[in-house]
């Protein structure tokens, strides 16, 4: 999938450190890239995901903002017209409602209103992500929003290898990208190769492969589903799970090749369902495979309520491998 | 909490005598000359861009009429290798820095090609949300500042657009880091339908960047020799990497919002006759033809040669065809992704259907 040299060593790391990795070589390999948000300098970000790169780049790389984040949008897009490669940080996802405006209006639509004659290498890192106990506006899912806006480019990385290999890719790319890394997944290990290394934008991962079920996820969700795969194994239910990684842009593909193969598909998000990105899956894989579907493309998200503060309500709003099997079950009904 | 000492500058008076000796800088006929020749430009652009509209051959268009020392005054200090970012009322600068009129009416007729200026390469285009660039101008002043050059970065908004938090969060970090910008607000007593006294109990804009840590000045937004001064000073201190200014041109808005607005629905026409005894255009003719014999001769010299430069642009303009459905994809990413470059054949292929049936 990704070029990775086989003399590279690898190690088994935390999502958080594979986050510093990444833009640990964004900083090295670009010199015009620069680190700018709410308290990533000194406090290396508040899940310290920046934590040493203020000394080992300097403070003409890593920027404490004023808390201002359509400022901070706006700066990068500023930035980046003039020639910079900015990496913004939004603290938590929910705050892309305070610099909506220069995401959607000025940062997506800059490069088309400009004739083309604006290019905006932007890369932004945020926080999404239930299950922490921080309540309805610290911890939601809106990857749909950005997802939604020609222009943008959207990934959310699943794992720690994910996640440096995206961030690189995202850094190196010459548009807006968001990076949707999810809080919850900080301290998962996995394999993350030293120095530099792209996870490509767009293209899915079939993480376990499968004969006769597909689930489809995004972030955090793919760990759910491959508890559930074992679950659905005992129930002779072969599934595939294909990590979307990217869901702007696409990888309709990957999806509609796996379903060709096993006829029924479900799609999982940590967002609420009505409206999330799962309805554009469901609709893609509707629209290029209808006469090979068996059932109903299935969905699992959260519900339509706001994320609960209470620890028992958040337990049970957050989609998980048990209800996943629940839905796949009544979805086939075995 | 109202009374900010807040300097104001007019040095050319609306009858077109100096209210103070000019600066050694404007004390020659020819440079009067030029700034005279760009405001007569700027509306002569204009108008015929509200008759381009009037015919239906271009978009909803916002008048500078009575704005033009502001634009020129602006365009005439800049260096090229500084940056303007504009608001959707600045043509006249825009005009002074080297966009072409053509460019400009083919972005007023709908056309993201006029945004793709063959000069000044690195200006931004119009902004035709409200304030929402002004922390542009502050990033691509942080750029300069990260490359050591000695560049300037000029943010023109509106009155109405100081009432907005981009502004403010903008000025802010310009402040703290000590930003090459200067943000120059264009008060033209309206913001659409709303008067200035109506949107702020401030006393002056000019005053809001006490609160972001720098000088903020008024300068009369009819004079464009005071114009070109105050904003010149302001550039030189940035640009030695003394930090932000913000300017409050103090103007009025002869012409309607848009061409699709009809001021006098909330606007009493006794309130704009006083002001075109102000006019920015007027009092620089007065004075050429008190102090450099500038003759109707002259001037009607001077209004052909305007005439037959936006005539020609015009033309361009009209004689430009549209782009083909394409386009919409030409420029959304870099690259197009493989799944959007299958929607864009759906689209072109679409088109052609419907041109064949």
């Amino acid at each position: 999938m990704s070029a990775v040299a086989s003399e590279t060593k690898t190690r088994q790391l935390p999502y958080v450190v594979a986050i510093t990795e990444g833009v640990r070589e964004v900083l090295k390999e670009q010199a015009n890239a620069f680190v700018a948000g709410e308290d990533v300098a000194g406090a290396g970000s508040v899940y310290g995901y920046y934590r040493g790169l203020l000394d080992e780049f300097g403070a003409d790389r890593i920027y404490d903002t004023p808390i201002s984040e359509k400022g901070i949008i706006g700066l990068g897009v500023g930035a980046a017209a003039a020639g910079l490669r900015p990496v913004l940080d939004i603290m938590f996802m929910d705050f892309i409602g305070e610099c909506m405006d220069e995401i959607a209006n000025q940062m997506a639509k800059m490069r088309f209103m400009f004739g083309g004659s604006a290019t905006l290498p932007i890369t932004v890192l945020t926080m999404a992500g239930a299950g922490a106990n921080l309540a309805a506006q610290h911890s939601q899912s809106l990857e749909a929003w950005l997802a939604h806006l020609p222009g943008l480019k959207v990934v959310m990385p699943a794992t720690p290898y994910d996640a440096k290999g995206l961030i690189i890719a995202a850094a190196r790319d010459d548009n807006p990208v968001f990076v949707v890394l999810n809080k919850m997944s900080l301290a998962m290990m996995g394999d993350v190769p030293e120095g530099p290394y792209e996870v490509p934008i767009g293209k899915a991962n079939v993480v376990r492969t499968g004969k006769n079920y597909t689930i489809v996820t995004l972030g955090r969700m793919l760990g759910q589903a491959l508890d559930a795969a074992k679950q659905l194994a005992e129930l002779g239910i072969d599934a595939e799970v294909i990590d979307a990684r990217s869901v702007q842009p696409f990888d309709t593909e990957a999806v509609i090749k796996s379903v060709e193969k096993t006829h029924r598909a479900m799609v999982v998000h940590e967002a609420v369902r009505f409206g999330g990105f799962g309805a554009e899956i469901a609709a893609q894989i509707q629209e290029h495979a209808f006469d090979y579907l068996d059932a109903p493309v299935a969905r699992v998200g959260a519900p339509f309520s706001p994320v609960p503060f209470s620890p028992a309500l958040e337990k049970v709003y957050v989609p998980n491998a048990e209800r996943i099997v629940v839905v796949a079950r009544e979805q086939l009904g075995i | 909490m109202s009374n900010l000492d807040i300097h104001h500058t007019t040095l050319l008076g609306p009858d077109g005598h100096p209210l103070a000796p000019l600066p050694a800088e404007f004390a020659n006929h020819e440079t009067i000359r030029d700034l005279y020749r760009h405001m007569v430009l700027a509306r002569t652009f204009d108008a015929k861009a509200v008759a381009l509209h009037g015919s239906g051959r271009l978009g909803t268009y916002a008048s500078l009429l009575g704005q033009e020392a502001v634009g020129v005054g602006i365009g005439h200090v800049m260096r090229p290798e500084d940056v303007l970012v504009p608001s959707f009322r600045e043509h006249a600068a825009q005009l002074r820095r080297g966009v072409r009129p053509e460019e400009l009416y083919l972005y007023w007729g709908g056309d993201e090609r006029g945004s793709a200026f063959a000069g000044p390469t690195q200006d931004f285009p119009v902004s035709a949300t409200v304030g929402g660039h002004a922390p542009h101008a502050a990033g691509v002043a942080l750029a300069f500042k990260l490359r050591g050059e000695a560049r300037v970065a000029v943010c023109v908004f509106g009155d109405g657009a100081t009432s907005k938090g981009d502004v403010y969060e903008a000025m802010n970090v310009a402040g703290l880091w000590q930003l090459p910008v200067v943000f120059i607000v264009t008060n033209n007593q309206w913001a659409l339908s709303t008067p200035r006294r109506e949107q702020t109990a401030a006393t002056t804009l000019a005053q809001k960047a006490v609160a972001a840590g720098f000088e903020g000045e008024q300068v009369d937004g009819n004079d464009v020799i005071a114009v070109a001064k105050v904003v010149g000073e302001a550039l030189a201190h940035a640009r030695s990497g003394n930090g932000p200014r913000l300017i409050e041109c103090l103007t009025y808005r002869l012409a309607d919002h848009t061409t699709v607005d009809d001021a006098a629905r909330y606007r009493d026409e006794s309130e704009v006759t006083p002001w075109w005894e102000k006019d920015p255009i007027a009092r620089v003719r007065l004075y050429l033809s008190a102090t450099a014999g500038w003759s109707d001769q002259q001037e009607k010299a001077l209004l052909d040669e305007c005439g037959t430069l936006i005539e020609r642009a015009a033309e361009a303009y009209l004689a430009t065809p549209p782009q083909g459905p394409e386009a919409m994809f030409d420029h959304l990413y870099g690259k197009l992704p493989a799944d959007l470059a299958a929607q864009r054949d759906e689209v072109v292929a679409a088109t052609k259907n419907r041109a064949d049936g």
